[in-house]
């Protein structure tokens, strides 16, 4: 359990496992997930990931994303190190890592300006 | 944006149901004194204040050399996971507060309370880095916790309260089903933990 990442939402602004989050946990919390999430963050990462056409076969990428939006919202310039500490729950078999943390970036550059 | 409260409960249904499925009490929530962790009285033959402090101690430590604890006072900013203290997988590190990175805070994964195999605490976090307890002697251990540089500030006084009532050091017998509790119960800890003030907190 909590071994890939792609299950990731967001409850009350943070990221969780919703693998190994029992409904109980949630009780009244916010729960935001890929469908629903938005802000410039959001829309930084969707564009990015659009232009650089990060997903291969797609299945992580949810989780990817939610990862990357609350990254960008806790560190607004992450460096490569922290893109890393932040993304290496989410396991992408088709290893486009390399794309996420241009993707991330490039989203951030977007952000500030 | 965020779904209205029933597409979110409906979502999470859906993304987790064998979270909902298959939630698994803690194993561990009746353990209770055993043969592993001495009483007092074990230690009331010993008239020497010293040599009872240092005999407390290495009872003591039977808790806080133990996995359960260690794993959580890593010497590096990786904590650690299981019996063998393996580096927890995935990579997290100590960060803010032993709260996480940003993007991959504890709480990621990490419940209010134990859920199947990952332990939960509603103040689940690393210690700091100078509360570090991995790879060190008891009597390093020792000298380290009555150092209020090293400590979080606390008193000796604090420190027995810390051990004996803290509802995170507790965790320590609660573990999920697959881990080890730390010898003991924590009652019998805090007894021994203040035995070892009132003999003088002489270390081994």
């Amino acid at each position: 359990m909590a071994q890939c990442g792609a299950c990731t939402v967001h409850v009350n602004g943070l990221p969780r496992r919703a693998c190994v989050t029992p409904i109980e946990a949630v009780a009244n919390g916010e729960v935001t997930t890929i469908e629903g999430v938005a802000g410039p963050e959001a829309d930084a990462i969707r564009h990015a990931w659009q232009a650089i056409d990060v997903p291969q076969c797609g299945y992580c990428q949810a989780g990817q994303i939610m990862s990357a939006i609350s990254l960008l919202q806790a560190k607004p310039t992450p460096s490569d190190s922290d893109i890393d500490l932040a993304m290496n729950g989410n396991l992408c078999r088709c290893a486009t890592y390399v794309r996420i943390r241009r993707a991330i970036q490039s989203a951030a550059k977007e952000i500030k300006s | 944006m965020s779904h209205p409260h029933w597409i979110a409960v409906l979502s999470a249904l859906l993304m987790a149901p064998l979270a909902v499925a298959q939630s698994n009490p803690d194993a561990a929530g009746s353990s209770s004194p055993s043969e592993t962790l001495k009483p007092l009285s074990a230690f009331a033959d010993i008239a020497d204040d010293t040599q009872r402090a240092r005999a407390l101690f290495a009872e003591i430590g039977k808790v806080i050399q133990h996995p359960r604890c260690v794993n959580c006072h890593p010497r590096t900013e990786r904590p650690l996971q299981g019996e063998d203290g393996a580096l927890h997988q995935p990579w997290v590190v100590r960060g803010t507060g032993g709260m996480g990175a940003a993007g991959m805070v504890c709480i990621t994964c990490h419940n209010t309370e134990n859920f199947r195999n990952v332990p939960g605490h509603p103040r689940w976090h690393l210690a700091p880095a100078e509360m570090a307890w991995e790879g060190k002697s008891l009597t390093e251990i020792c000298d380290q916790i009555k150092d209020r540089e090293r400590n979080g500030g606390k008193t000796l006084a604090e420190l027995g309260a810390h051990m004996a009532n803290d509802a995170l050091v507790a965790y320590g017998w609660r573990p999920p089903a697959h881990l080890e509790p730390a010898p003991g119960d924590q009652q019998r800890f805090g007894q021994l933990f203040h035995a070892w003030l009132e003999a003088g907190a002489y270390c081994p």
